[in-house]
């Protein structure tokens, strides 16, 4: 099933792409499936996702922890904690 | 209630006097956030930044009597002195206009998706967060009552 994942500011910069449309197998369909999924690429997606102490996910623009299922279509966003106000 | 992420400015007084309507009105609180003396970039997440402060003032609504708001956050590029973020409560009574202003700012630090990215002299560096900033939403969540022990 294909998901678009969508990366920002320092993951977008590090990995050098802010949205990608992803194919993945039905047996990788949760947070974590998917992690994996683009860690196994190797390079700066195996580097920038490595440590998910400073990583962050969003599944449909709701935060969302490694065990989230996946549905096709969904929007899934890495990153960084955030810094605003 | 009025939650906005934008580019523009934003003027204090304008924003002040439109929540402040209410003939119920007692207290305005307002919190504005300025650049110290970097320029920075704000990066936002079109759509989930302003649900996430729309959830917040949910949040707010839920634990504080609160007549009207407004929350305006802004992105792009900021230089020093600029305003970034906006936020002003009405309310009957002062202490319920505090704290929820002051709960919103926290929980926009933690749960709304900006990231700065400042431009020093020697390169631009992103922002790391800080640990103080989640210990400081963290707090509200051990106040099971509502918060309302000053009436002005």
């Amino acid at each position: 099933m294909k998901v678009k994942v969508l990366l920002f500011a320092n993951l977008r910069e590090r990995i050098g792409t802010s949205a990608e449309v992803v194919e993945i197998p039905d047996s990788a369909s949760t947070v974590a499936g998917l992690r994996m999924h683009l860690m196994r690429r190797g390079g700066a997606w195996q580097e920038a996702l490595a440590d998910m102490k400073v990583v962050r996910v969003a599944v449909n623009q709701d935060m969302a922890g490694a065990n989230a299922p996946l549905n096709p279509g969904d929007e899934v966003a890495f990153f960084p904690p955030v810094t605003g106000g | 209630m009025k939650v906005s992420v934008q580019a523009e400015d934003f003027d204090l007084s304008t924003e002040v006097i439109e929540i402040s309507m209410n003939t119920r009105t007692g207290a305005v609180a307002s919190f504005v956030g300025v650049v110290r003396d970097v320029a920075m970039t704000l990066e936002h997440y079109p759509g989930m930044t302003e649900n996430a402060i729309k959830k917040i003032v949910e949040e707010a609504r839920s634990r504080w009597q609160i007549l009207d708001l407004v929350v305006i956050h802004r992105y792009g590029e900021l230089q020093p002195g600029d305003q970034i973020v906006l936020v002003a409560i009405a309310s009957s009574h002062r202490g319920d206009a505090f704290a929820a202003c002051q709960f919103i700012m926290d929980y926009l630090k933690t749960q709304a998706p900006f990231w700065k990215k400042e431009h020093h002299p020697e390169g631009a560096r992103w922002v790391n967060a800080l640990e103080s900033d989640d210990e400081a939403a963290a707090r509200w969540r051990k106040l099971k009552e509502p918060q309302r022990l000053l009436k002005s």
